[in-house]
């Protein structure tokens, strides 16, 4: 416990580069999914306007692309560097998923992104799909790995302890498929797609306030309306089972998510308030009693743990948890509502016609990502203070570095990706502003050179 | 099987694969200062724009197999390392946006763009040039953990080696160029390996005699103990220098010979001559000089379990790969536009 500063800064250090990095994974996953589907679409119905549409959003698609690239590539190693401890530990059990996740889905997006990016006219157009196409299902690929690691680490499996303490792996495909994984890939996924469709969204929106007839934007709404409407509710039925799961596996964590600081019968459903940690209760709560257990979909009789039956060293940071929470659940409730009223506009007189709508896609076309990070918190913060639960203790997992080079690295990264950020961001929101337009450039045959970016194309743009 | 041996391997190779690959697009960062202008960087930068994420791959590959094949030595290393793999990261950043960010940035912003592509690829090889020099020099373990202090790895040594690793990548993509590139540029991108293999010549010596010195562990194993020279020890090993300085007279001959690929070949040479003479001189060490591979290595179900993905996956990898660089072979032009 010497060490408890560098404990407190090597937990910040990860969750702000982890943090940082999952906004960029949560966009390329659902936009390259689009992307496939708009080249699709071309070279099947030869549209013009799904042209245009893929050849804008490539150039948002790389930049997003990019930056995932180089915040992942950190993850890779702060495992060792932060997490010396837990690398040990688990590398005999998930040690596998991560090698596999490098050797079945980062090479695959990494090379060809290359053709996706510069092969335009280098390669023919089947072999330029089939390279979309691929670039989208290493984005899925790599989810697939990562979250079945992640989920493993919130409910191991499949795993027993030799008589040294450490671990081994005893059934693999106990351990790839342990019981939460499979509804957490698919929170994950439908998270990216439906981030994807409400940025879509909110850019087609934003060019439509000031042109309704821009014929791109127009498809692109009523595409990302189609996405969002649908993902949406379906979003709800995948989280609330991934919450059962969490109620029968981490009832530590369910109890922090809802407040309940009482074992009891017939817990209240808390609404909003603050809960405080040290007081054991929550300020200011709006509840509704008798209904907490119909929600967790146990009888009313039937007694669910409160915090009180854990020590309390072992909970988690109970206000955070149980905010994030209610964030991800309010932004997903709104995302229904915008969708419904969206495919509302699409059945009457055309989305683009109502200003009203338009401005509030604008409003939600980040909120997706938010949402995103207020879930993981959830899963995150709310099963500390464990790292493998139940087997591991996130103090314990730690490097022996010292809180001054820990410090000093972090500060580091809060200056890069400060500077990271805001200029990715000025690029993606430059483009979108702009808009796609309907003779979307493409490399022209003097223009072929190896890298000569699909964004490269002369006279597209002001010097 | 030998599970540990061959993973071993495998990683060695992928981290061999990841200084060869990575270092020749580093090398063109290093040397984007000396480019006459605009349009040469934009051709410099197209030429390896296609490749460099499938580069930095086999990176990603060598930290997370290390962590999945020899997870204790991964646990050594980070801690031990700390602050120039901390570096190497930020940098990597750094000029790994720059790709996408000189194409949208306006006048200040791809002059900022070009600045951190430069100094990220140089700051970034730095990094990795005080992470094997820290590396070579010995790690202190104790109890199987780090025991050592913040700044172990910031040595002269390490320093030197830092300036060889430089040295090294510049002159990797310098002979890219060559090869890619026709003209002023190419020109130019030969005297810059003519420099640059000068440079590597001389601190490829000074490194070598620097191990031996500092190292007497390694310069036994070269034939070399308290004065003494052993012929029958060195024998082996003689192939490995001899392959360097076959690597340094092709590229001689290929800058005198005008040839466009011949310098890239040879610089490659000269790569897995150096990187064999460090492997020579702390095998079976996975950690210098305390921790073995087999110590390290991960339990035989899990590096069984991998190698079944790996036998599978590798080839088909190391085909599209291939691929890829068929794809977009031939020169770039120099005037290749961006904006």
């Amino acid at each position: 416990m010497e060490n408890l500063d560098a404990l407190v800064l090597a937990r910040l250090q990860f969750a702000f580069t982890i943090a940082f990095h999952i906004i960029f994974p949560s966009f390329s996953i659902g936009l390259a999914s689009f992307l496939a589907v708009l080249e699709g679409l071309w070279l099947s119905t030869r549209r013009q306007v799904f042209r245009n549409l893929y050849l804008f959003w490539v150039k948002i698609f790389a930049i997003s692309f990019g930056m995932g690239v180089v915040s992942g590539v950190v993850m890779s190693y702060q495992l060792g560097t932060n997490w010396s401890v837990f690398s040990q530990v688990a590398a005999p059990v998930i040690g596998p998923l991560f090698a596999f996740e490098v050797l079945t889905a980062f090479f695959l997006e990494a090379s060809f992104l290359g053709i996706m990016l510069f092969g335009w006219k280098k390669v023919g157009p089947g072999l330029h799909f089939a390279a979309t196409a691929l670039v989208a299902i290493g984005t899925l690929i790599s989810a697939f790995w990562i979250i079945s690691a992640n989920s493993w680490m919130q409910h191991p499996a499949g795993f027993a302890v030799l008589a040294d303490g450490s671990l081994t792996a005893t059934d693999w495909w106990a351990v790839v498929f342990n019981p939460t994984f499979p509804v957490r890939l698919a929170h994950m996924a439908l998270a990216a797609f439906l981030t994807t469709a409400l940025a879509v969204g909110g850019a087609s929106a934003f060019v439509l306030l000031r042109d309704p007839d821009q014929p791109e934007s127009r498809m692109a709404l009523r595409m990302a309306i189609g996405m969002f409407a649908i993902v949406a509710p379906l979003q709800l039925v995948v989280g609330h089972a991934s919450g059962e799961l969490v109620r029968d596996h981490q009832p530590l964590k369910l109890a922090a998510i809802e407040a309940f600081w009482e074992t009891r019968a017939d817990q209240p459903q808390s609404l909003v308030g603050l809960p405080d940690r040290e007081a054991g209760k929550t300020h200011g709560e709006i509840a509704i009693p008798g209904v907490g257990n119909a929600i967790q979909g146990v009888p009313r009789d039937q007694v669910i743990r409160g915090l009180d039956s854990w020590p309390r060293e072992d909970w988690p940071v109970v206000g955070l948890v149980y905010w994030a929470f209610r964030i991800m659940v309010g932004l997903g409730l709104a995302m229904i509502g915008l969708g419904v009223w969206g495919a509302l506009c699409c059945w009457r007189k055309g989305p683009e016609a109502n200003r009203l709508f338009l401005r509030a896609s604008v409003l939600m076309a980040p909120m997706g990502f938010v949402a995103v990070i207020a879930g993981w918190i959830v899963a995150e913060a709310g099963r500390q203070p464990w790292v493998i639960y139940g087997v591991l203790r996130t103090r314990d997992a730690v490097s022996p570095v010292g809180a001054g080079q820990v410090s000093a690295s972090l500060l580091a990264f809060l200056a890069v990706y400060a500077v990271v950020f805001s200029a990715g961001a000025l690029y993606i929101l430059r483009l979108m502003n702009r808009g796609p337009v309907p003779h979307e450039a493409a490399p022209t045959s003097e223009n072929r050179a190896p890298g000569a970016a699909l964004a490269a194309a002369p006279g597209e743009e002001a010097p | 099987m030998d599970l540990p041996l061959i993973w071993a391997a495998l990683i060695a190779v992928s981290v061999l694969l990841y200084v060869m690959l990575d270092g020749f697009d580093l090398g063109v960062g290093i040397l984007f200062p000396f480019a006459r202008g605009p349009s040469e960087r934009d051709a410099m930068m197209n030429s390896i724009a296609p490749y460099w994420d499938g580069n930095e791959t086999w990176l990603v590959l060598g930290g997370g197999g290390l962590f999945a094949a020899f997870p204790l030595a991964y646990a050594i290393l980070g801690p031990a390392l700390y602050l120039p793999l901390m570096l190497m990261l930020l940098a990597l950043i750094l000029r790994g946006v720059a790709f996408e960010f000189r194409l949208h940035g306006r006048r200040r912003g791809k002059a900022l763009w070009t600045a951190a592509f430069a100094g990220g690829s140089l700051a970034a090889t730095l990094a990795q040039g005080l992470v094997l020099g820290g590396f070579i020099q010995g790690i202190r373990v104790e109890d199987g953990a780090f025991a050592g202090g913040a700044f172990d790895w910031l040595t002269p040594y390490s320093l030197l080696v830092a300036a060889g690793l430089i040295a090294g990548y510049a002159l990797l993509g310098a002979t890219w160029v060559i090869w890619r590139s026709e003209g002023q540029l190419q020109a130019d991108a030969r005297r810059w390996a003519l420099a640059s293999g000068l440079a590597v010549a001389a601190l490829l010596a000074a490194v070598s005699l620097a191990t031996l010195l500092i190292h007497p562990r390694i310069a036994v194993r070269w034939g070399y103990e308290g004065g003494a020279f052993d012929l029958a020890a060195f024998l082996p090993l003689s192939p490995i220098p001899l392959l360097g300085l076959a690597g340094l007279a092709v590229i001689a001959w290929g800058l005198r010979a005008r040839s466009h690929k011949a310098p890239f070949l040879g610089a490659l040479l000269v790569f897995l001559s150096g990187y064999a003479g460090l492997a020579a001189g702390f095998f079976p060490s996975i950690v210098p000089y305390d921790v073995t591979f087999r110590q390290a290595a991960n339990q035989d179900g899990a590096l069984g379990f991998m190698l079944v993905g790996v036998a599978i996956l590798l080839p088909v990898i190391l085909g599209y790969t291939a691929w890829v660089y068929w794809i977009f072979r031939g020169k770039v032009a120099a005037d290749a536009g961006y904006h």
